[in-house]
């Protein structure tokens, strides 16, 4: 036994796959150095492909690396592996519940495949069931859970004794905020009364950021470690609040702000104003033009704004040599008149004409309301979020605007054709791009796009133009003969947007196009966003993250089927009790506005079911 | 996976595992549905379908008899015909009638009377014409066999009517070359390379998808990082399978008695064993396919085109091995069905013959051993 105070000391760790179809080989881990001491909470976070998941997997043995030396609690992972997985405990990111077993057979199977004796289970189970909320549904088969249950279950599972070392790989994607809330209290509550070590992995840097340790994992190589005061550093007085000149849409004010990456790092809306890292601490004068002289508000960083400087800089290191991370088809220098902005003006009017109507739209399956008396409309050019909880009833209400799921009753207009009557008609209106990637994997990225114009009736000289516009719309020329299913994950999801945009659809429908994607990536995506919303294209997107709520013109927020509150993101934080005195962010007016809402009505466990 | 394991984790904590893991299996078993279809309710259809559908048998087959002599003795011959079990005889008045009805597949063969038949058998030169529809070859044999023993059997009485003693010769010449299935039940030997192909369904099959399932499902990556070892995974997934093919086993073997009626001559421990040996060769190829596939789809179809089919086609289930070309005959007995439906068939139909059944049952243990041993090898606890 080495150094037992460490639970993981890696030195030069290297591992690489060979990826059978292109014969590439991808290095995931590419010499990691880190050492975490036992009893600390450790993130790890990075970009998609940095290694994260590598990274934990080569922990709990379940990988062999193919360099260097790596010690998970003093045990040797390469010679060891058995010895390590008895005395750790693992969640992967898919974590396989067998889904046609209850919770309680689920529980069961780990307790006794740990060893856990009856007597010590008597104590365990009543307060795994309590901390996970799952103790009213002990009999329930897992595969009837919401996502946000199984994700529970899975972590309970985990946690049916008290590992030495805890590995959790992206717990909370895909997770609503109250269930990630909740899973985030089991964890904390772990680390405090056991004294476990627990190295996690996410997508989230506000779960990173409070953690004991972060770890920035880039392209298989480490690129910074320290307490998350460490990582802020990097942007400490460079973070800055302005709110937009009257009448200016945030949205357009921090498009404009990412615009400029000579001297801004990044910027996102946030609370009705715009937050952005500049990239030198002196007054640009670039800038002062932009905001027309608004004034900068400092504010103290955060951790995601350290993470997002590291990776520009990583990146522009990187793009030295080449670019495949291509720049943003947006007229850069368009100067910010208020012509333009007015022109570009996606601010509800009133009387903009409404391409979604929806009036008692209703769903029952058997005698379950998974939508009930919903009501709402989308004007032309809006960006419209549905947010709400996992089994909320948004992907019901969803694929009833689509026209995959009739309505039980109510009234359904899509870009003026009634769905209960022609909904081939409004499908032809439409784009969706759904959260899986439901490209044909074997067929190249011109396949595809052919295969999908034809579907959409388009031929010719038409389709060739098409092909043309979107490949040069979401920077896909020169990737023709490249079999989709091969390319990386921001490459897929533009394909897929390029595709459902073909037919120059009035409405894009987007369902939870951001799920484990990194903060650069989605940058990159809310920006081709509203610029397609600029261009007259409605958007109607689900995400579950709050945040990004921001960049909406309206949102829904659902919950058990029913609308909780419908309008700006001012509005609904306003709802939820935001005042100049006690500001809200998204994420904590939708939980009050959820929590409230389910206060009135039955205890969480009772309607959690999805449908 | 090279240390040893510790005394602990071989002692209690290996039962408590295996006893878990296997709960977890008879669960999921009995939970999914299509794995009961499979397992129960297709070897059942297989069965019916085989022992009662795929017969080789002739009944009842419509044969023309045309008299063109119209003496009694000629008329004897009709009735004669129309004794046999196999044989419907329909009489017509003239050649060319027949010959439409054959045309038109109404008729399977023809039995000609010619005028003189009478006459030349007063002198026992008598002959008689035989014609059978030949497009197909087998149903073809059994009709011109039956037709010539119903005729034979006439020319016997005959013979022994008129008190002839010298009946050797016979009064009556037909052609006789074939004897195909005297006893005219295929099911005899049908039923025994049913229970082959029902095992390898339930073993290879079933199996096959098992393991890919949980790889499929993520399952595994989960269920990896406990104290659990491969061997401990494999067994919880070897004992459930096996009882189901007990029971498919079971089912044929009740079939095979009381349905088919069909004479057990071996002894019936021998037949288990054997049966034992085979499942376990079977599940070893299941789980060998499953763990080196990882993919429910892929791993059912080389289940089915490496041990189905070729249990059907090659195992000597349909075609006697002695008469296939060398080369599919070599194919054949590098199959474990092959020794299996030997034993069976030995088992059933002959009786104890020991220096077979000694060699086939030494075979399939060896076969066991080598894929189970594989098995254990291919199953990982490794995602690279």
């Amino acid at each position: 036994m080495a150094d037992s105070t460490l639970a993981l000391e890696s030195r030069a760790l290297h591992k690489r796959f060979a990826v059978k179809a292109s014969r590439q080989i991808t290095q995931a881990l590419d010499g990691v150095t880190l050492q975490i001491p036992s009893g600390s909470l450790a993130a790890l976070v990075g970009p998609d492909g940095a290694g994260k998941t590598t990274l934990l997997r080569l922990t709990a043995g379940l990988l062999r690396a193919d360099a260097g030396e790596l010690r998970v609690l003093g045990i040797d992972a390469r010679a060891e592996p058995q010895a390590i997985q008895n005395r750790i405990s693992y969640m992967p990111q898919r974590f396989g519940l067998y889904e046609d077993l209850s919770v309680l057979e689920n529980l069961d199977l780990y307790a006794d495949l740990h060893g856990v004796p009856k007597a010590a289970r008597r104590e365990r189970y009543p307060r795994l069931l309590e901390m996970t909320d799952l103790g009213s549904c002990t009999a329930r088969p897992a595969g009837k859970l919401s996502g946000g249950m199984k994700q529970k279950l899975g972590l309970a599972c985990t946690l049916v004794r008290s590992p030495e070392l805890l590995l959790l790989d992206e717990p909370t994607v895909g997770v609503d905020p109250l269930s990630r809330r909740e899973l985030w209290q089991i964890v904390r509550q772990l680390v405090s009364d056991e004294k476990l070590s627990v190295i996690i992995s996410t997508a989230y840097l506000d779960e990173a950021d409070r953690c004991g340790q972060v770890f920035v994992l880039h392209e298989g190589r480490l690129l910074a470690q320290g307490a998350p005061e460490t990582i802020r550093a990097h942007a400490q007085g460079h973070t800055f609040l302005v709110t937009p000149p009257t009448h200016w849409p945030t949205r357009r004010l921090q498009a404009a702000l990412l615009d400029q990456p000579a001297c801004i790092i990044d910027a996102v809306p946030q609370g009705g104003d715009v937050r952005f890292i500049q990239r030198s601490a002196r007054n640009d004068t670039a800038l002062v033009d932009l905001l027309h002289g608004q004034p900068l508000q400092p504010i103290p960083a955060r951790l995601e704004d350290g993470f997002m400087v590291l990776l520009r800089q990583q990146r522009a290191r990187d793009d030295s040599g080449n670019t495949d991370d291509p720049p943003l088809d947006q007229p850069v220098a368009q100067p910010l008149t208020p012509a333009v902005i007015a022109s570009g003006q996606a601010t509800p009017q009133t009387d903009a004409e409404r391409v979604i109507e929806v009036r008692d739209l209703v769903r029952q399956f058997g005698d379950f309301t998974a939508v009930a008396s919903t009501s709402f409309s989308v004007r032309r050019g809006e960006i419209f979020g549905l947010l709400g909880p996992n089994g909320a009833g948004k992907t019901t209400t969803f694929r009833m605007l689509c026209g995959l799921l009739p309505a039980t009753s109510g009234f359904l207009q899509v870009a003026g054709v009634n769905l209960r009557h022609a909904r081939a008609e409004a499908r032809r209106q439409i784009g969706y791009v759904s959260q899986k990637f439901a490209l044909y994997g074997n067929l190249t990225v011109r396949e595809n796009l052919e295969f999908f114009g034809g579907a959409y009736g388009l031929r010719g000289q038409r389709l060739r133009e098409r092909l043309l516009e979107v490949q040069r719309q979401f920077h896909l020329t020169g990737q023709d003969n490249i079999p989709s299913g091969q390319l990386p994950g921001g490459f897929k999801q533009r394909l897929a947007m390029a595709a459902a945009l073909l037919h120059q659809p009035e409405i894009l429908f987007l369902d939870e196009p951001t799920s484990g994607a990194d903060p650069l990536a989605r940058r990159e995506f809310w920006r081709r966003i509203t610029a397609l919303a600029a261009s007259g294209t409605t958007i109607v997107i689900t995400t579950h993250f709050m945040e990004e709520a921001e960049y909406c013109d309206r949102i829904v927020i659902q919950d058990a089927g029913k609308v909780l509150a419908l309008g700006t993101p001012q509005q609904v934080r306003a709802q939820a009790g935001d005042s100049p005195q006690r500001r809200l962010d998204m994420e904590q007016a939708f939980i009050g506005i959820v929590e409230q809402a389910r206060g009135r009505h039955q205890p969480t466990s009772q309607r959690e079911v999805i449908a | 996976m090279n240390t040893q394991p510790t005394a602990e984790a071989r002692g209690a904590g290996f039962w408590l595992r295996l006893i878990a893991l296997t709960r977890k299996e008879v669960r999921q078993l009995l939970r999914d549905k299509s794995n009961l279809a499979i397992g129960v309710v297709l070897p059942m259809i297989l069965i019916l379908l085989f022992g009662y559908g795929l017969s080789m048998d002739v009944r009842h087959a419509p044969v023309a008899v045309v008299l063109e002599d119209p003496s009694p003795s000629a008329a004897d011959i009709v009735t004669g015909l129309q004794l046999s079990p196999y044989l419907a005889p329909v009489l017509l008045g003239s050649m060319p009638d027949a010959e439409r009805l054959m045309r038109e597949r109404r008729v399977d063969g023809i039995v000609r009377v010619p005028g003189d038949f009478s006459r030349r058998l007063a002198e026992d030169k008598a002959r008689l014409q035989l014609i059978v529809h030949g497009s197909e070859a087998a149903r073809a044999r059994l009709i011109q066999a039956y037709a010539s023993g119903a005729i034979l059997q006439w020319a016997q009485r005959q013979a022994d009517r008129i008190g002839q003693a010298d009946a050797a010769g016979g009064p009556v010449l037909v052609e006789q070359r074939l004897w195909f299935n005297a006893a005219n039940t295929s099911t005899w030997y049908l039923v025994p390379g049913l229970i082959v192909l029902i095992m390898t369904l339930i073993g290879a099959f079933l199996t096959a998808l098992v393991m890919a399932r949980e790889w499929e499902r993520g399952t595994l990556e989960a269920l990896f990082v406990t104290p659990v070892r491969p061997t401990e995974m494999l067994l919880a997934k070897i004992i459930p399978y096996f009882m189901v093919g007990m029971i498919g086993l079971a089912l044929c073997l009740l079939a095979a008695r009381f349905l088919f009626e069909i004479p057990i001559q071996g002894s019936l421990p021998l037949l288990l064993l054997s049966s034992v040996l085979y499942m376990l060769v079977s599940l070893g190829i299941g789980l060998v396919i499953s763990s080196a596939t990882k993919n429910q789809f892929l791993a059912s179809q080389i289940a089915l085109l490496s041990t189905f089919l070729p249990s059907l086609m090659l195992s000597g289930f349909l075609y006697d091995l002695r008469n296939v070309p060398t080369v599919i005959n070599m194919i054949g007995h590098i199959l474990p069905a092959t020794y299996y439906m030997e034993l069976l068939r030995t088992l059933f139909l002959a009786g104890n013959v020991w220096p077979l059944i000694a060699r086939d049952c030494a075979i399939l243990a060896g076969y066991a051993v080598l894929l189970l041993g594989l098995a254990r090898f291919v199953t990982r606890k490794r995602l690279d």
